[in-house]
């Protein structure tokens, strides 16, 4: 197939589809219990230089736990999809995690302003940037999960986004139209937050999918936390539900409030105050550290972390702003 | 004096343009508050879509991430970004309101970076986000932003998402869907259309209060003057009345 034009960006995973079928043959379908501990999960399943994916949307439906781990467990050199990442970027610039970068969005916490340590991270020239869409990632997740090589998109041609991607121009054999073709992303691993969740791995979720559930047939290896633990009895009773199968799974963590200080559809509303405050303290590079040590470092886990910022009081206000909107101004 | 701000009148100005029936795609802030504007006073069945997933919600208060749960809020669906995405690029989203660091006279914007060097940037900002994918695909893309000549710069130092490209055919001759592009561009001076051949930005109506002069010497570029350049209409006390009580009544973002 003839490339009519080709973006400068780098490409840091492989699209070669044979391989991801190789890889998929040996992954286990066995259907046995994966219920483990964050911190078991992130020792198992992420790995320094390893390409990273986070599920939900920025500061929705995040599995802000394992955000957390991976910085506290010091993992570097990683590649991400920084795809509608807002308030997991933010978590995972603080323990510089990564040093290659698919952007999509990043830097930004939409309407709340922009996190000055993302920025400075960034602008450092520590990390290898390749230059995207939300929806362009989105197709490389759907390319991946359907097992071919890349995805025709009608997307970003014309702009510099399409010159510092890594995406080719191609013609349709059919029509002759442009499109640009975006390659599949495999990711080593990604990590997801759903409402439940069974020891299997069978996963439900409420509300938007973003791209979850193409990142979830896309990943190598996938660490699901939930918000609680069900029966394989009650997935059986309505499969319906069912939006990501067992065989995708290979680690299920129960953590209750697990996006917190993210938003969890239908649980939770997000601790506005504490992203705040988050914002705030990053524009003191020392103020930030002692931050960043009290939330994550010294933190045991993810509900160290909510204790320190509230515990179970501040849950319940997050709950009852979730449930009555006109209660969230007062 | 007048009894509201550019703000208000900026948001004013775009929930006019949403007639009923139509199809928005919209983000945090100002845009979102045209829309929830437009459906309380003039378009009922206004489409209402989020990038993240959200269709067709009834939203009770202002999102504060285009993925919070206010955006399904009585919505028809909880879809995906593909969902979304594929719905404006099959043709069926008429409208958008995206924004960005700069703006050039063919309504191509930056929201990606200023300086030269990619991999070091001297100021990064978020990028894209869904801004390139619903300026590839809606039919019509709009922008609200203040004036200033920075921002309407002579040439953006990064295209993030395709206005009418180098004007002209070049944004058909690039490949993006036929007869989708900048529409019109919203100031808290001026309302600018393209010119149809030029595809260049044109003053098609003044905000009270303003000059011609104005909104020039507020733009870095030269701006092409439509025949007839009409006095832009004021936000009426129904519209305002929505506005401060109902959407926005700690002023997030009409108190800007």
């Amino acid at each position: 197939m003839e490339v009519l034009a080709q973006g400068i960006g780098p490409i840091f995973t492989d699209p070669d589809a044979d391989k991801a079928r190789a890889f998929f043959r040996k992954k286990s379908r066995a259907l046995k219990p994966k219920v483990m501990s964050v911190k078991e999960a992130v020792e198992k399943f992420v790995h320094d230089g390893e390409y990273l994916c986070i599920g939900g949307f920025g500061a929705n439906r995040i599995p802000a736990a394992v955000c957390h781990e991976i910085v506290r467990q010091g993992r570097k050199n990683m590649g991400f999809a920084g795809h509608t990442s807002t308030h997991d970027f933010q978590i995972l610039c603080a323990g510089e995690v990564f040093n290659k970068l698919d952007v999509a969005y990043i830097v930004g916490l939409e309407a709340r302003g922009l996190s000055a340590n993302a920025r400075k991270y960034m602008e450092s020239g520590k990390v290898n940037v390749s230059e995207w869409t939300n929806y362009s990632l989105s197709v490389r997740f759907k390319a991946a999960a359907a097992g071919v090589s890349f995805y025709p998109s009608r997307n970003i041609m014309g702009t510099d986004t399409f010159q510092y991607s890594g995406a080719k121009i191609i013609e349709c054999p059919f029509t002759g139209t442009k499109y640009a073709a975006m390659p599949a992303i495999w990711p080593d691993v990604s990590a997801i937050h759903v409402h439940e969740a069974d020891i299997y791995g069978n996963c439900r979720i409420r509300g938007i999918t973003v791209s979850d559930l193409d990142l979830a047939r896309a990943s190598k290896h996938l660490i699901i936390t939930c918000e609680r633990l069900i029966q394989n009895d009650e997935i059986r009773r309505d499969p319906s539900f069912t939006s990501i199968p067992y065989w995708c799974v290979d680690a299920v963590c129960e953590v209750p409030y697990g996006s917190y200080p993210g938003n969890m559809y239908g649980e939770y509303f997000s601790d506005e105050e504490h992203i705040k405050e988050w914002l705030k303290v990053e524009e003191n590079p020392e103020e930030f550290k002692k931050f960043l040590e009290k939330n994550i470092y010294s933190c045991k886990d993810h509900f160290e972390y909510i204790e320190r910022n509230g515990g179970m009081h501040k849950l319940l206000k997050l709950r009852e702003k979730e449930f009555m909107f006109s209660k969230a101004r007062d | 004096m007048a009894d509201y701000n550019t703000m208000e009148l900026m948001i004013c100005t775009a929930a006019r343009e949403l007639e009923d029936g139509a199809c928005v795609g919209v983000g945090t802030g100002a845009p979102c508050a045209a829309a929830m504007l437009s459906q309380k006073a003039h378009s009922p069945n206004l489409v209402i879509l989020f990038e993240a997933g959200g269709a067709a919600p009834l939203i009770p208060e202002m999102p504060i991430s285009v993925g919070d749960s206010r955006t399904t809020w009585k919505a028809v669906m909880a879809s995906g970004m593909c969902e979304i995405m594929e719905t404006a690029c099959r043709g069926m989203l008429d409208y958008t309101f995206l924004g960005g660091a700069q703006i050039d006279m063919y309504g191509n914007l930056n929201s990606t970076r200023i300086g030269p060097d990619h991999q070091k940037p001297k100021v990064r900002f978020p990028g894209s986000g869904g801004a390139n994918d619903f300026g590839s695909f809606c039919w019509r893309m709009m922008v609200m932003t203040p004036q200033d000549p920075k921002r309407f710069a002579e040439k953006c130092s990064y295209i993030t998402t395709p206005g009418w490209l180098q004007g002209g055919d070049s944004r058909a001759k690039s490949g993006l869907p036929l007869g989708a592009g900048p529409y019109k561009i919203i100031t808290n001076m001026a309302v600018m259309d393209f010119e149809p051949e030029s595809k260049r930005m044109r003053i098609i109506a003044i905000n009270p209060g303003y000059a011609e002069k104005d909104v020039q010497d507020n733009c870095g570029f030269e701006l092409l003057k439509a025949k007839k350049i009409v006095e832009n209409k004021p936000p009426t006390k129904h519209e305002l009345t929505i506005l401060r009580e109902e959407i926005d009544p700690y002023r997030y973002v009409i108190g800007r």
